[in-house]
């Protein structure tokens, strides 16, 4: 019965995914993205790893899919305007190219050692001595923190990409255009219900990421949903990017990671070394101003660069 | 009494499924974007309704519970927002076909 739904599960995720690249229309396909994420986001939860679900269905389906339907919405003129198709030979070059990494990937999958080398015993084994009852954020926080710091670290440069993107005069201006509330509006009221229930989800699925699945991506990527919507109902509007609170307000994630990192090496003798004594309460120091950070880059991710000339 | 929470459960889940099955043909086989956003709202409201009750004879406390008419409450919200706005966008744009 299990394998069964495993087979139906598989085949329903190659059908979503061929069905993705096929489709001829930019939106449709991005469509078929979300909903491809959405059933990866299963496969993850029928191999016991609700983490890696969450993060896929809202960063990876969610978010993702959010700058994608943006891409697509800007990317309509242009398809409209342009027939032409690409020559024949690019996209025989583009299919064996394709064909050839796939190829690679599956026969290094194929090749992994049946018994892959493993060190979650030992994690499991100091999961006391982090004071986090969740694995994953253990191994995320402490046992390979360097990785979590870079990957904020990535973000925030995307952010610059993207706001690179305004021409010099809107350079500093908000992002976006000003949504107006209307009278009969169903968005601002569904936001004036929504935002409130959606903050403490938020909160609530980073602070269980302790002892449960959750943690600092996944709350943030709820609070930033919040945040574009009720932007996109106008009870709030995008502050404009050159404002200094907003500036600190993104890097004090990556700022306080640093300085507690930097701190390990007198502390404990190393680069993002927590003493025993201290490490949840230094791991909560970190992650409560990163998971704001994150979720205001994401927010301004998906508002996309400045497109109204500063007010000042 | 377990064997009769299951049997309840089994019958509530099958009735969802079926609601769900219900609204994809829906979707597929209405006309126009107004019958087609009907039949998937009502049909999907009341399928994870029917889900989540037939869930709700397995959880062992209240909180679970709570949590289980938490997401059906929301999904009820966002549903029905989402083709609110569908239907604006789809009767702004002209006749339908």
């Amino acid at each position: 019965m299990a394998l069964a739904f495993d087979i139906v599960l598989v085949l329903l995720i190659l059908g979503v995914a061929t069905w993705t690249i096929s489709a001829r229309d930019t939106f449709a396909a991005v469509v078929g993205f979300i909903g491809f994420g959405l059933v990866l986001a299963l496969a993850w939860v029928c191999l016991a790893a609700p983490d890696v679900a969450l993060t896929e269905a809202a960063i990876g389906s969610g978010l993702t899919g959010g700058l994608l339907v943006g891409a697509s919405a800007r990317l309509r003129r242009t398809e409209t305007t342009s027939g032409e198709t690409p020559s024949i030979s690019l996209r025989l070059s583009a299919g064996v190219v394709c064909t050839f990494i796939s190829a690679g990937l599956a026969a290094i999958v194929l090749e992994l050692p049946g018994k892959a080398p493993t060190l979650a015993p030992q994690v499991a084994a100091n999961l006391a001595m982090i004071g986090l009852d969740n694995p994953v954020t253990a191994v995320l926080m402490a046992y390979r923190a360097v990785d979590t710091l870079l990957e904020v670290v990535v973000l925030l440069l995307v952010l610059g990409g993207i706001w690179s993107l305004a021409p010099d005069h809107l350079w500093g201006g908000s992002p976006g255009s000003r949504h107006l509330a209307g009278p009969d509006g169903v968005l601002p009221f569904v936001a004036q219900l929504l935002v409130p229930v959606g903050i403490l989800v938020g909160i609530h699925i980073f602070w269980i990421g302790s002892v449960a699945p959750g943690g600092e991506f996944q709350g943030a990527t709820i609070l930033a949903a919040m945040w574009i919507l009720a932007t996109m109902a106008g009870l709030v509007d995008m502050p404009a990017v050159s404002r200094r609170w907003l500036r600190l307000l993104l890097v004090a994630g990556s700022a306080v990671f640093f300085a507690v990192g930097f701190a390990g090496f007198a502390m404990a003798g190393a680069f993002l070394a927590y003493p025993e004594a201290y490490a949840k309460l230094l791991i909560l120091i970190i992650e409560i101003p990163l998971t704001l950070s994150i979720a205001a880059t994401l927010a301004l991710l998906v508002a996309g660069p400045p497109e109204r000339a500063p007010q000042e | 009494m377990s064997l009769a929470l299951n049997g309840l459960t089994i019958v509530a889940v099958c009735a969802g499924a079926f609601f769900f099955l219900a609204g994809t043909v829906g979707l597929l086989r209405f006309p126009d974007a107004l019958s087609r956003l009907h039949a998937l709202t009502k049909a999907d409201n009341l399928g994870l309704g029917l889900v989540v009750l037939g869930l709700l004879f397995q959880v062992g406390g209240v909180f679970a519970a709570l949590k289980l008419i938490g997401v059906w409450l929301l999904t009820l919200l966002a549903a029905a927002t989402v083709s609110q706005l569908l239907a604006r966008a789809a009767r702004a744009s002209g006749p339908h076909e």
